[in-house]
Formats: structure tokens, sequence, C-alpha cells
């Protein structure tokens, strides 16, 4: 017998079932396809300008930072500033997205470079899929516009999120990620991400940085 | 065979790690830091009891059906391109991983930290063949360092202090200048960042763990504060992704709610930096990603679990709030449990794993004052499971002969109530008499173990039954 089929013959044994009931059969086909939510905190449940609040709050206190513009056309004076503001040279790494593309770089002096990081880029800038007021979590989905490596390699990353994307809890990023790639599908990666890399190891004492980012910063698109 | 182990020696051991000065400045951290972090978060999310209730229903249905779970999470894995292995025992583990590192022509792995991966020795067994694996996670890659095995599930390197990991890093750093300062952790996680990020760029396949896998999506999901795991799995062009079976969550949702407990039980943050759900290999037009996505599902004595009593310890998710709150981690530390799995989810998972017969004294080493279950995220009755190893290891005549017959001698007396409070009483009255100029005793037979430390005090009055039946009559003293 295969490893396969010895460990499901072994756990059927352990159950005291032979895997063929009907009945679990259905419980489970039930269970996937309803995907019930559980227990979700009343503390995201809050909308409009609340929902923003709760999210720059909850997204400041994971040690990002983060900052409002109207428009998409203001992000890249934004982004501008603020590597300016952080002494940081004014070079950018990006992918393809068609929402970051369209914003108007040539109005600053950055040096835009685009595609995945191989670990030489200090900055980066992603947009997100969505936001995550409960955390102040943003939900990165991987495609060939939005590589993760630059969720990750950058000494500093930026993400641009709309505001409307902002949702109250994960459940509610799931519904658009199973609206955007059918029921049990999924990107190839999503990343929460809530703050900047981080280590406790040694003595237990918070360093930013680890392997990750050291600054995270978020820029939420008002319209 | 999986690592090696020294349970059998728990309690020289634990004497070791009592009169070690080192250790027991860097078990401060652990008492100081874990437990009021965890608090906070708790007190911040009135939900927390009630996300508490639904993990643990959660873990208890994917139990239930685990067989199936099972066949629908490696429908979706290979319907999203990727490749399932399933793995008896840590052997067959090994061999898989192994041929998979080969048929990527692979020299160096970068690894993410993983407990499974220290259950099967996998670091030891790729060396051995040929081939360089590198842990990734700061704590691992400082224990990896000085060949030890991690002393905590979340926090690997919490038995040292930074100057111990200063020594290291001059001793296996030497291409960098050996004048250079390292006198603050900053310094040290600098260095690291640096040696690293050029080990992940240079790894041929990457091995990470799976906090979860999900049967709907065939996704896994690892969860980092550093982000070393991600990019041990997203830049090598292979990731293998290891996971024992009972890391099986049914969905998105479901994993949800177990997120919700896991970082506030275990770092008492509100959600961990980077959370990464992996659904095969890169597809098509993707600038970056693995191409080829394994995963090995491990049995490793899980299947045999289910359907006992111990069926409930394979709802751990592996947070480490049970050692965090433990005084028996907090006194002697994790290596002193002696294999992979420390603290009070160590002293019921080893036995299951490597037999009652070696790890017997784990779940004795407890004060049963029950502050692992009330923390437990899954609500786990890790009191009670001990106490179920310690009649298995009474009723397989593993204890000592002396500990036996004390017992037997107790409980003959204690099912007969009569008699039992006839002979304490003759026993206090005896003590009493004999003890009455000093009011102590420096030696008493058999009781070498306590009149070794202290003296014990001789008793005065009554006995305790006696007190309590006079008060519950309205008698006072």
């Amino acid at each position: 017998m295969s490893a396969r089929d010895e460990i499901l013959a072994g756990i059927r044994r352990s159950l005291g079932v032979k895997g063929n009931e009907t009945i679990r059969r259905q419980i489970v086909q039930d269970r996937l396809e309803r995907a019930p939510k559980g227990v979700v905190p009343a503390r995201g449940q809050v909308s409009g300008e609340e929902r923003i609040a709760l999210f720059r709050t909850m997204a400041e206190s994971s040690l990002a930072t983060v900052t409002e513009v109207g428009t998409p056309a203001e992000v890249p004076q934004s982004i501008a500033l603020f590597l300016r503001d952080h002494n940081l040279p004014a070079t950018l790494r990006m992918g393809g997205d068609p929402r970051l593309k369209a914003m108007p770089w040539s109005e600053t002096a950055l040096e835009i470079s685009q595609g995945p990081s191989e670990g030489q880029d200090l900055n980066a800038v992603s947009h997100a899929f969505g936001g995550v007021a409960e955390t102040g979590t943003l939900a990165m989905i991987s495609g060939p516009e939005n590589p993760s490596t630059l969720n990750f390699l950058p000494d500093n990353h930026i993400i641009v999120v709309s505001a409307k994307d902002i949702a109250s809890d994960y459940e509610s990023v799931w519904s658009r990620v199973r609206f955007a790639f059918g029921k049990g599908g999924m990107p190839r990666t999503v990343n929460w991400i809530t703050g900047p890399s981080r280590s406790g190891d040694i003595e237990q004492t918070l360093l930013l940085g680890a392997h990750g980012p050291r600054r995270l910063h978020v820029i939420v698109v008002r319209e | 065979m999986t690592v090696h182990t020294t349970s059998p020696q728990f309690k020289q051991n634990a004497a070791r790690a009592l009169h070690d000065p080192q250790l027991q400045k860097a078990l401060n951290n652990v008492k100081q830091g874990f437990i009021d972090k965890r608090q906070a978060a708790a007190d911040k999310l009135p939900e927390f009891e009630a996300l508490r209730d639904s993990a643990r229903d959660i873990k208890n249905h994917t139990l239930e059906h685990l067989d199936l779970y099972l066949e629908a999470y490696e429908q979706k894995v290979k319907a999203s391109g990727g490749h399932v292995h399933f793995a008896r025992n840590a052997d067959e583990a090994r061999e898989i991983i192994l041929s998979i590192c080969r048929e990527a022509g692979a020299r160096t792995v970068t690894k993410g930290k993983s407990m499974i991966s220290e259950e099967i020795g996998i670091n030891h067994y790729l060396e051995a063949n040929g081939i360089k694996p590198v842990e990734t996670d700061l704590g691992e890659y400082i224990i990896q360092l000085r060949n030890e095995l991690p002393s905590h599930i979340i926090a690997p390197a919490v038995h040292l202090n930074a100057t111990q990991v200063e020594q290291d890093f001059r001793r296996v750093h030497t291409h960098l200048d050996a004048k250079r300062d390292l006198s603050e952790p900053v310094q040290l996680l600098t260095e690291a960042r640096a040696v690293l990020r050029e080990r992940f760029l240079a790894a041929d396949v990457g091995i990470t763990g799976a906090n979860f896998l999900v049967a709907e999506t065939g996704t896994s999901i690892i969860v980092t504060n550093e982000g070393n795991g991600d990019l041990t799995q997203i830049l090598p062009r292979t990731h293998i992704v290891l996971a024992s079976i009972e890391k099986l969550v049914p969905t998105l949702e479901d994993a949800s709610q177990l997120l919700r407990v896991l970082a506030r039980s275990a770092t008492g943050q509100e959600m961990s930096v980077y959370t990464t759900f992996s659904t095969g290999p890169r597809r098509s037009g993707d600038a970056d990603g693995p191409e080829n996505y394994h995963v090995v599902l491990i049995d490793n004595g899980r299947s045999a679990m289910l359907g006992t009593s111990f069926e409930e310890m394979l709802r751990c998710i592996r947070c480490g709030a049970c050692m965090n709150h433990c005084p028996v981690y907090h006194a002697v530390g994790g290596h002193a449990y002696g294999w992979v799995y420390p603290g009070p989810m160590g002293a019921v998972l080893t036995p299951s794993l490597i037999g009652v017969d070696k790890a017997g004294h784990l779940p004795n080493a407890s004060t049963f004052c029950g502050r692992c279950e009330s923390v437990c995220p899954v609500r786990i009755p890790l009191p009670k499971l001990m106490r179920h190893w310690r009649e298995r290891e009474f009723e397989r005549h593993l204890t000592p002969a002396s500990v036996r017959s004390g017992l037997s001698l107790w409980s003959f007396f204690a099912k007969r109530p009569a008699l039992y409070r006839l002979a304490t009483r003759a026993a206090m009255a005896t003590l009493g008499f004999a003890g009455r100029r000093r009011g102590r005793f420096s030696w008493l037979p058999l009781a070498k173990g306590w009149t070794k430390h202290r003296d014990f005090p001789a008793p005065q009055g009554e006995t305790f039954q006696a007190r309590w039946q006079r008060e519950r009559k309205g008698g006072t003293a």
C-alpha cells in the first residue's frame, strides 16, 4: 500500500470510519461550500470615516506610518516627500500595476525602475488589493503586474491602498478574492502585511528590519 | 527514526539548567515579556474567548473528518500545479525531501522556521548528503551556528543572551572585520540580515513549514514577523512545504479564525507582520515566485493519536503560550525536556511521538497549576493529558518500584477512609511527639528528598480532616 493510502487508512481506522459514509462526505462538502464565518470581532464593523480612522490607528500601532492623499495623482509627490523626509535616495522600484502606471511620476524627480526585486532596491511601491481595518493589515496579491519580491526585499516599502478597498474584516477580503478568482480559486500568493519586518529573537528585544523592510509606509487614496 | 532525545535524562538536564547562570538570566525574559503581552492583546478583543471556542471547534471538526479534508486538499494542490507527497514517518519524509532537492540540483537550501523539520531532523540529513541547509529565522540561525535544538517553539534562541550571540557571530562570520562593534542587539541583527540576504539569493530550494493548510483552496499558510519565510519561498526555483497532517483546516474563513488567536496567544500581537497564503507554483506571466511547489504531508505518529484521549493534542497550533506561562519551563528552559517540543505541549506530545518509556519524566514535570490550559487558544486540557500519561506509565510498570509501592500503600489507605483517618491521626501524634522540642525535623525516614533541602515541620494540633469535620459542625478551634 502506498504511504498515502496507508495514512488515510490509518486515520479511518483510528476514527472508526470507512471514508465512504455519505453523511460525512456531505458535512465536509457543505462546510467547504458555505465557508461559515465564525466569530467576527465587532471592532472592525464600522464604515466610512470611522473605518479609515480605525485602519489608520491599527496600522500605526503595528509601527507602520500612514498618510492620506485625495486622489491617485497625488501619490508620486507624496512618495517623493516621504523619501526626502527620511533622507532616502529618490529611487523607486515598482511592478506594472495599471493603477500605479497611470500616476504622474514624471512630475517628480523620482528615478523609477520596473520589475521584480533582485535584492538591490532600497525603495519600492506596491498597490494593495485591499486593507483590513480590524488590525491595520494590507492584503497584497501576486500576479504578472505585482511581483511578491517587492513586498520583502526593499528596505523601505510603500503600499498604496484605495480607501474604498479598506474592509472591516478579513472575511470581506476573502469574499472579494472569491469574486475575482472564483470559489476555491486563489492567486498564487496572498500576503497579509501588518507593519514592518521585526524580530524579538535576541533577548526578546523588538528590533525592526529583520529580513524584510525596515520601514512600511502606507498611502491611503481617498478617491 | 527522529532526532536524538535526552528526555530520559530529564532530571539531570533540569538540575544542570537550574545551575546555569546564563540560562537563568535568559529565562527571565520569558517570565517578563510574553505573559503581559498576551494578556493585553486578549483584553483588547472582547471576542477573544469566543474566538478560542471557535478555534477549538474548527480543529475538532477537521480532525473528525481529517481523511476527507486531506483528500480535498490534495486535489486542490494538484489542480493548482503543485505536488503532494505523503510520508508515514521521518525516514520517508527525509527521503522525499532529499530527492526533490536532488532533482532541483540543489547545493544550498534556505529554511523558514519549522518545528516538523526539527522533528524529522532534516538538516543533518541534508548535510550528510552534501546539501547545505541554512536556517533563516534569526533565532534558528543562531542555534544552527551553535548546533543546538530550539529551546522554545516560537523563540528558538530564548535561552541565549546577546553576548553569547556576539561570540557565535565572531566565531563564524570570519570574513568580517574582527574589530567591528557588536555590543548592541541591533548590530547583531544587521549583521545577520546582510549575511543571510546573500544566502536567500543563492539558494536553489526553499523549505518552509506551514501554520495551516486550507482544504478549500489547496493553500499553505506561513506566519512570520521577520519576512524570512517569504524570502525562503519566493526566491528559489523550488519551494517545499513540510507539514504534519493535523495542520489542515477546511476554509479560508476557518484559517482566519485561528489566525486571530495565534499571534495574540504567541507574542501578544494583533496580527503577525507577514501572513502568507501560497497556492501552487508561479503562474504564467508571473515575474517571480517558485517554479516548483511541493507539499510533504507527514504523519509520524499523528494518525495513531486520533480516536484516543490524546487526539485533543492534535488541535495544537504551536503558539507557545503554554510554555510561556509554565513555572516548570520558566525554571529549567526548553532544552531540559530533551527533544523537539518543550513545555506543557511537549510534555503531552513527546510521549505520543517517541514513547512514554523514553519521555515519561516530562508529564511528571508539572505542578498541575493549570495555567497552560487557561491560556491555550484551542483549549487543550494539558494537565488532564499529562495525568493520562502518568496513568499509562503506571499501568506499564515504568515508574520506579519505590514510587509504585508508595502509591500502592497510599491508595490502600485512601480507599479506606476510616483507616486513613486513624492512620493520619496516629502518624501526626507520633511525629508531633517526636518533634515536640525542636518543632521541626532535619531528617526523617523515607523523606530524604524533602529534608535534604529544608526541614520538615513537626505537626501540631489535629489533622486537616478532623478540623474540617469539626468546623463544618460549627465548632471553633
